[in-house]
């Protein structure tokens, strides 16, 4: 549980003096505020945290906190962050950002993150639209949806990040609502410690461009993951991710997998030697 | 004393049938004997099938280029004659595989059956060890040791056991005995040498790959092209030996982008990819620029847009090197010139990057990545090696800018990790704290500061190399992997009486006054050979040099012969 005061204190350390420049109502608040209280409980040092993200409203999210953080550009936060932990896997990172970043200019980094498991927590704040180019259908928008681009409606149908995330080989995956504070504070909990690549989809709603997908439309959706669910069974995450009548909520599957950096560290520790006994080997094999 | 001084034999024949394997063990062989080599060669793009050229020139003298005109031609097949054979002297030997070229075809006077596939066949037993023979047999004619082969052949065998060795080393014993008993001149192509400890042999891939080695590179992230890959494939090997990390990811994309993640991490990171790739690259570059992440990229040219002519040459990318970019965006573009070049512009480019927080693309080609070369061995205690400015641990709040104004433009970086450096490294217009901001005078002052980098950078370009008569007032000017032709064809003009000098600038963008131009002011009538249609270096200097700028561009895929520029030089002298 956290309690108001430490909520405050929370905010107080891992707040920045940048203000959030997102509209009023936005789903983002609520994930940032998890995101502060998650680092929060989980005390880590500022200086060790560094927040990734690509363009889009949520990306701005590492101004907004007083760790380390690259804004880099648009639908590469995967392999920004990537090259970040594997250069230096003692660093806390966390990879954020937008249904668009994610899915539709960055898909292509997707599954090779999932399967390359680095020790890593990929949150994307999915609001089925695009914000910050003023309301855009996303890969995510159901069909129908009208949109500025689709103005007779989404012709196509939206991709299923769950299923996806499950599929392609991600060993945590989780759905959460930032409408649901201490759900989502745990989920991040979770997610963060687990060890390797750790996927939370987080329903965001936009309040400015998506007068459908709203707080009180998910509100209505939303139920725990099933009593009893177990997050080890690839297939009943899967039935889970499948199912549209009810979003739930809550870690779907689980599994344990060496992450990136001990793979990597593994392969060189028989090999690694220093630099100069490396270079004298190669002015001989050259010699 | 031996006469001869400078040797050039090609070999042609059907790629996938020991053209290229014949010609790389002869040059190591060669060069391991104390003989300075320099290689050319060229191949389809297809894994088998198709027709393979491999070029080798040896000297008893450093070599620059890979030669004109051939003493001798390999004709491993009827194709290998017809297309080469044009391109011998007068009084140059034909050497031909009896089963596979029609004696009746062959027109030169000298002239000398080789039965490559009938001693292959017949005596070893072997049909795939012609080229074993025809190394056995090169090297005879070469006279080099026969020890210098056979440890070749139990390397390159090694883990095919003893009975695979030996019926190659029985190979090359055929193929030596073979010009032993039949060949009547030998001494045209000996050249009289002595193995030498300081030298090295290697291509200019590897080079690059040294070079990154030395400059204390220790993450790479890249994606399979051509012609590419071999400095991917050598630093996944040795990157792991010094705690590095060599990642083959997705696509170029990723390839940079996690290069710049690294290198925010603070380790020296770099990429290397050839001109599709590197269009790929181009929004990374602009966030390496405005995120102020030094990145080295090597841009291994080849033949054409789009796919092209893969395992061909061209000096095509320089416009997309340069100017390949959204916004304004500060970056460093280098062209090493030969393979020693390769391996110090390479340590240069790492330098660069790091000291100036900067992309730094080093652009080298086709034919200059897959040659090679003898160099002189690099005495790696004299190489200098410099380390980006970092913040170092300090207080809390100690109101750490991390990309505060400064005179030279450098702002120390902050390495995640760090207490009281936490900054976000930002593709966003940004205040000196890293905050985004829009402001006019942000933004110009900011633009100022990344470009003032540059401008603080000149001091530390590598130099321009300035040959022939200093005053003449006939000048050539050249970049990349030219040089050699260039310095040849320069020489060979200055003994014939043409004043001329020639220049060669290592760093091609930015190309301040100071580095090129004020060496070019008294020249008044310059030569721009390019391997490339529309002159685009020519292209860059004529916005500001005010001599007659004569282009000289060809563009079929093939380096140029010092005879070109030769004649190109006497056409306008």
């Amino acid at each position: 549980m956290v309690s108001e005061s430490a909520a405050v204190l929370a905010k107080a350390e891992y707040k920045s003096e940048v203000k959030p420049t997102w509209c009023p109502g936005c789903g983002d608040f609520g994930v940032l505020r998890a995101v502060y209280e998650a680092f929060d409980q989980l005390g880590y040092q500022t200086k060790d945290i560094v927040l990734v993200s690509g363009i889009g409203c949520s990306s701005r999210i590492p101004y907004f906190v007083s760790s380390y953080g690259f804004h880099g550009v648009h639908g590469r936060v995967l392999p920004l962050a990537t090259g970040i932990k594997v250069a230096n896997p003692d660093l806390h990172v966390v990879a954020m950002g937008g249904d668009g970043d994610a899915f539709s200019i960055g898909a292509g980094h997707l599954p090779h993150a999932m399967r390359r498991n680095p020790d890593l927590t990929y949150i994307v704040m999915d609001n089925n639209i695009y914000g910050l180019t003023k309301g855009q259908t996303s890969p995510t928008s159901h069909f129908q949806f009208k949109t500025k681009s689709t103005p007779f409606g989404n012709l196509e149908d939206p991709l299923n990040p769950m299923a996806m995330a499950i599929v392609c080989g991600a060993t945590f995956v989780a759905k959460g609502f930032s409408g649901k504070a201490k759900e989502l504070t745990e989920l991040f909990l979770k997610a963060i410690a687990h060890k390797g690549f750790s996927f939370v989809d987080v329903i965001s709603p936009c309040p400015t461009f998506n007068r459908v997908d709203t707080f009180k439309y998910f509100a209505e959706k939303v139920q725990p993951v099933p009593e009893g669910h177990d997050p080890s069974n690839k297939m009943k995450a899967l039935e889970l991710a499948y199912n549209t009548d009810v979003h739930h909520l809550g870690v779907y599957y689980q599994a344990e997998r060496p992450p990136l950096n001990q793979r990597l560290a593994q392969a060189r520790q028989h090999v690694e030697t220093d630099r100069q006994t490396v270079l004298e080997e190669l002015l001989v094999r050259f010699g | 004393m031996s006469k001869v001084h400078d040797i050039v034999i090609r070999i042609g024949g059907e790629s996938g049938e020991g053209v290229i394997s014949t010609g790389e063990l002869l040059t190591l062989a060669a060069a391991r004997a104390g003989l300075w080599v320099h290689t050319f060669r060229t191949y389809p793009a297809e894994i088998k099938g198709g027709h393979a050229v491999f070029q080798l020139r040896v000297s008893d003298q450093p070599l620059y280029s890979h030669g004109d005109n051939l003493n001798a031609l390999l004709a491993f097949n009827q194709e290998g004659y017809d297309m080469h054979h044009q391109d011998l002297r007068p009084d140059g030997t034909v050497v031909f595989d009896t089963e596979q070229v029609d004696e009746s075809t062959v027109k030169e006077s000298r002239k000398f059956p080789l039965p490559l596939s009938r001693i292959a066949k017949e005596e070893i037993k072997m049909p795939l060890a012609k080229n074993m023979v025809a190394l056995g047999a090169l090297a005879r004619l070469f006279s080099i040791p026969e020890d210098y082969t056979h440890k070749l052949c139990r390397e390159k065998f090694a883990k095919k056991g003893d009975a695979v060795i030996q019926k190659n080393l029985e190979a090359l014993t055929a193929g030596k005995k073979y010009i032993e008993e039949n060949f009547t001149d030998l001494e045209q192509f000996r050249i009289q040498v002595a193995p030498s400890e300081l030298r090295l042999v290697l291509s200019g891939n590897e080079a690059i790959g040294m070079g990154a080695l030395v400059a204390g590179c220790t993450h790479y992230f890249g994606y399979p092209i051509t012609p590419a890959s071999d400095i991917m494939e050598f630093l996944a090997i040795e990157l792991p030996k010094v705690g590095g990390i060599m990642m083959q990811v997705e696509d170029e994309i990723a390839a940079l982008a996690m290069a710049v993640g690294a290198s925010y991490s603070g380790k020296k990171c770099m990429t290397a990819t050839s001109g599709p790739g590197l269009s790929l690259m181009t929004e990374l570059l602009g966030l390496a620029g405005m995120a102020e992440v030094p990145v080295v990229v090597a841009d291994i040219q080849r033949a054409g847009p789009s796919t092209g002519m893969p395992t061909k040459t061209e000096q095509g990318d320089l416009n997309l090197a340069a100017f390949g970019a959204h916004g304004e965006s500060p970056r460093i573009v280098i062209s090493p010139m030969s393979v020693e070049d390769c391996f110090y512009q390479t340590v240069n480019a790492f330098n660069l990057a790091e000291r100036y927080q900067v992309p730094v693309l080093l652009l080298s080609d086709q034919a200059l990545a897959t040659r090679t070369e003898c160099i002189p061995k690099p005495d790696l205690k004299k190489v200098k090696v410099f380390d980006r400015v970092v913040h170092r641990d300090g207080a809390e709040n100690n109101n750490y800018l991390r990309y505060q104004y400064t005179e030279d433009g450098v702002s120390p970086m902050a390495l995640p990790g760090t207490s009281g450096g936490a900054y976000v490294a930002t593709g966003l217009e940004h205040s000196e704290g890293g905050r985004p901001r829009y402001d006019p005078v942000t933004h110009q002052k900011m633009t100022d500061k990344r470009f003032r980098k540059l401008a603080s950078a000149v001091a530390d370009f590598p130099r321009v190399d300035v040959l022939g008569d200093a005053d003449a007032e006939l000048g050539i000017v050249g970049w990349g992997s030219t040089l050699g032709a260039i310095r040849e064809a320069t020489e060979r003009a200055r003994a014939k009486g043409i004043r001329i000098a020639s220049f060669y600038p290592r760093v091609l963008y930015p190309l301040p006054d100071g580095y090129l131009l004020d060496q070019l002011k008294d020249v008044k009538r310059l030569i721009v050979p390019e391997i490339n249609s529309q002159g685009q270096f020519a292209n860059l200097l004529e916005q500001r040099y005010r001599g007659e700028l004569i282009r000289y561009n060809i563009y079929g895929g093939l380096p140029f012969r010092p005879g070109e520029i030769l004649k190109k030089i006497e056409e306008v002298a």
